[in-house]
């Protein structure tokens, strides 16, 4: 429905949107993944209509978007930080949308009540906004960019000022809220646990570019480059090379099916869940640091050149300064060609 | 309909400031290259003393501004105490009473027979020192006080936790990063000292006047226009000058300094601090109350004895060779012409600020500095200006009354602008793309956004012009017809002449003039403090 080519958004000599091609489906989920400062927000903004781009061209159900205003584009946009009216109460913030579509009152009093019930502030209605909690706000700025059933929601960062309890209740409220409505979403966020969690897609972005586009399960278990595994919290990357007959690593030799040629210098990431605890595991070590994170214990091996991470059930991991066997899952090794 | 309403905010307050401010401006200049008065003015010694004195009690006076205002503004800043918000706003009473009350009330403070006869002063340049000081207190507790609040005491602590004694730690830490806030308050009473023009002529003697009065007096006393305009450029040069350091000196002010929100950094006082608290506030509160209140006093004693015959004077429905007209007459001017000034002042000042605050850029940048002119200009160049411009253009201004609310109202526009600019610009342009994006046309972002979340600063600028207007002495009392006179105006006629009742009416007017300024200022506080509390 939603469909983006080859955007591009310059301002003055930098760029930060570099090139952007993007789909988005009905009914579709689609987070776009990156650090701060990657163009994500710009890009959003420019879907709005807020930005125009410099290059390229963005499409609704094949209708070029390029002349249509922000006021017409009927697309919900919830703003980082929500951007609500302070001069407004709830209601009158949620209202605002149904306003300016010339709505009549007692159909516009209705929907307000729809849609705050919808993310639980009924009780809410005529408070200020100033006063509210950071989740209720992001509530306010969620049920105002419902209200006016856009034809796409947009939302960005919508859980990044709150506190880790809120964030996953709103999480699962937001993803159960985009299935019951079907409403086609873009998703912007750093976090990738959060882009995991709820959408069916992630685009990966770094400076502009799209590093990777696919299902969550794909982008997580095969990162596109070191850079994306390094964005995951996989890492760190060490020196390999490929020989002959498998993977020459710190640890000893990996057999691999070696899609990067052989006799040459390759980068190196394990994936979390390619370490595991093996007594009888090929490689050795000592455990030097022993993290505590509630159900599970995060254990750091020193194997003689590289330390490794391991995770295991914090019930019966091993103690600091007792020496443990690995192994390592091959399909967990993801190997990267130097640039 | 947009692209006129865009030329309409640009072209009005450009139109408006070039026609009743920049032309009198150059015509003051062209006045001052004829007949060699410029160079005569240059090689005057009577002048250059007048010069002299301009600077050095502007300086002196500054100084001793920042004496009496420094451990007020620490006290606001840092302390919670009972009745801080009044407080805050009495503090703010002196600055935007008419300089002809002050005037009057520090007359009545050092005649003979007055509270402070015995310094044995009257007429001078004591009672003008102690007069400016008590006037632009107010500008050191709050720029200095105001950022000082702002100001994180955070980094203090660090200092003492990492072994600074607190002196050390306020020498170290606070004072620098408070450093140019205070520079910036001193300049700007430098600047008010330095274009002082009601307090010196009424207060101080003939033997120690400013460049501002001399350019009265050579204009309404000696009719010398080119002399008066002379003078009047080179006070022009002397003042954009300083203002230009002041610009300066804001930039840097603008570099980075970690501000957190007032009430987290201000706390009730403990112990000996207690004392510090107490007795800071009971001095300025006598320095700055003490003189109105033996104004008010002394306005309702006449010979000795308590009596309201002063007031009475003033109801009287005949004319006095003083005033040519009834004395209340020169209150329902004073009413008349502050309503009119504000609002053209609200309307071509707020037009202004839609466009300063919209888009930062050269071209904003120059409308704004344009606009802040008259700021910097005194209120008596503008009336030489007014005087010497507007008398042979299209319509013969000079004998129409509306040229006393014109007046008033260049003198009044920066108020306007300095109140909304910073309400425009404080709107996180988000809220714009917000409504935006949930189907406001452009048009409609103005009126569903900016214009609630600013209508208070609106409000605000209308008040503060409205008390400019009441108050405004210099640029009036070059333009106001004889029989026509404003409160400032006839006040100043009183004082002039001797006797008991003349006297006594000046002091009755002031005490009126006092409340109704006070009453709107305690307005624009109440309405300035709900603002914040609410957004």
């Amino acid at each position: 429905m939603l469909q983006i080519e080859h955007a591009v958004v310059r301002f003055g000599d930098a760029t930060a949107v570099d090139g952007i091609d993007l789909d988005v489906g009905a009914g579709e989920t689609v987070a776009i993944l990156g650090p701060s400062g990657c163009g994500k927000t710009t890009l959003l903004r420019s879907i709005a209509g807020l930005q125009p781009i410099t290059t390229g061209r963005i499409t609704w159900c094949g209708e070029d978007l390029a002349r249509v205003p922000p006021h017409r584009r009927r697309f919900g946009l919830m703003f980082q930080e929500y951007a609500l009216f302070p001069h407004r109460d709830v209601a009158g913030n949620v209202e605002f949308g149904l306003r300016m579509a010339r709505i009549g009152r007692d159909q516009r009093r209705r929907r307000v009540t729809e849609v705050l019930e919808l993310v639980g502030l009924t009780d809410l209605a005529g408070r200020r906004v100033a006063g509210l909690s950071g989740g209720e706000q992001q509530r306010v700025a969620l049920a105002r960019a419902l209200a006016v059933e856009p034809r796409l929601l947009m939302l960005d960062e919508p859980l990044g000022a709150l506190d880790r309890p809120w964030r996953e209740r709103l999480l699962r409220e937001i993803r159960s809220l985009l299935d019951r409505t079907a409403l086609p979403a873009l998703y912007v966020t750093h976090d990738h646990e959060e882009a995991f969690a709820l959408a069916d897609r992630i685009v990966v972005m770094r400076s502009g570019r799209v590093v990777q586009a696919g299902a969550a399960a794909d982008v997580w278990r095969h990162p596109a480059d070191v850079w994306t595994a390094d964005f995951l919290g996989f890492g760190p990357a060490v020196e390999a090379a490929v020989g002959s007959d498998g993977l020459v690593t710190p640890w000893g030799l990996l057999a691999v099916d070696a899609a990067v040629g052989t006799d040459r210098a390759v980068r190196v990431v394990l994936r979390p869940d390619a370490v595991r605890l093996d007594g009888a595991g090929a490689v050795r070590g000592t455990i030097v640091h022993r993290a505590f994170a509630g159900d599970r214990a995060e254990l750091t091996v020193e194997t003689g050149r590289v330390q490794l991470r391991v995770r295991t059930p914090d019930r019966d991991a091993p103690d600091v300064g007792d020496s443990v066997g690995l192994s390592i899952e091959p399909d967990g090794v993801l190997v990267y060609p130097v640039a | 309909m947009t692209r006129v309403w865009r030329a309409v905010r640009v072209v009005i307050p450009i139109g408006f400031l070039g026609v009743f401010f920049v032309w009198p401006v150059v015509a003051i200049i062209a006045r001052s290259l004829t007949a060699d008065a410029l160079r005569h003015v240059l090689a005057d010694h009577g002048l250059r003393h007048v010069a002299w004195f301009t600077l050095w009690q502007a300086a002196i006076a500054t100084g001793l501004t920042l004496v009496v205002g420094l451990p007020a503004a620490y006290v606001v800043a840092r302390y919670q105490f009972w009745g801080k918000r009044l407080f805050r706003a009495f503090v703010t009473v002196p600055f935007v009473l008419p300089t002809v009350v002050v005037a009057t009330a520090f007359l009545v403070l050092f005649r003979p027979g007055g509270a402070l006869s015995f310094l044995g002063w009257q007429r001078g340049v004591g009672p003008l020192l102690v007069a400016e000081v008590f006037f632009n207190v107010a500008v050191i507790v709050r720029t200095v006080g105001g950022f000082w609040s702002y100001l994180d005491p955070r980094r203090a602590d660090a200092a003492r936790v990492l072994g600074a004694s607190r002196a050390r730690a306020f020498r170290e830490v606070t004072l620098p990063a408070l450093g140019p806030s205070i520079a910036a308050a001193a300049s700007i009473v430098f600047l008010f000292t330095f274009t002082a023009f009601g307090l010196v002529l009424l207060i101080s003697d003939p033997a120690h006047s400013t460049l501002e009065v001399e350019i009265y007096r050579q204009a309404n006393e000696l009719l010398d226009f080119p002399t008066a305009a002379a003078i009047a450029l080179v006070q022009i040069v002397a003042v954009f000058s300083l203002l230009l350091v002041l610009a300066r000196m804001q930039e840097r002010r603008a570099v980075a300094q970690r501000l957190v929100a007032a009430r987290d950094t201000s706390r009730r006082a403990r112990g000996w601090e207690r004392l510090v608290v107490g007795g800071v506030l009971g001095a300025t509160a006598v320095f700055l109350g003490g003189p109105l209140l033996v104004l008010a006093l002394e306005s309702l004693r006449l010979g000795g004895s308590w009596s309201l015959a002063s007031y009475r004077a003033l109801g009287s429905s005949t004319a006095t060779d003083t005033l040519y007209v009834p004395a209340w007459q020169a209150l329902r001017n004073s009413l008349e012409f502050a309503a009119l000034a504000a609002t053209i002042a609200v309307v071509v000042g707020g037009l202004a600020s839609v466009v300063i605050a919209s888009r930062p850029g050269r071209a904003t940048r120059a409308m704004d500095t344009f606009l802040m002119l008259p700021l910097g200009t005194s209120a008596v160049t503008v009336g030489l200006g007014f005087l010497v411009a507007l008398d042979r253009w299209p319509v013969d201004l000079r004998a129409k009354a509306v040229l006393v609310p014109l007046a008033q109202a260049v003198v009044a526009i920066p108020f306007v602008i300095r109140a909304v600019v910073p309400a425009l610009r404080s709107i996180d342009p988000r809220l714009r793309d917000a409504a935006r994006a949930l189907g406001a046309p452009p048009s409609r972002v103005w009126r569903e956004v900016d214009l609630p979340i600013a209508m208070r600063a609106f409000l605000v600028g209308f008040g503060f012009a409205a008390a400019v207007s009441l108050g405004e002495f210099g640029a009036t009392l070059f333009v106001a017809r004889p029989e026509s006179p404003t409160i400032p105006i006839a006040i100043s006629r009183f004082l002039a002449r001797p006797g008991e009742l003349n006297i006594g009416q000046a002091m009755a007017m002031s005490t009126v003039l006092m409340v109704v300024t006070g009453a709107v200022v305690l307005a624009i506080e109440h309405v300035q403090v709900r603002q914040i509390g609410e957004l």
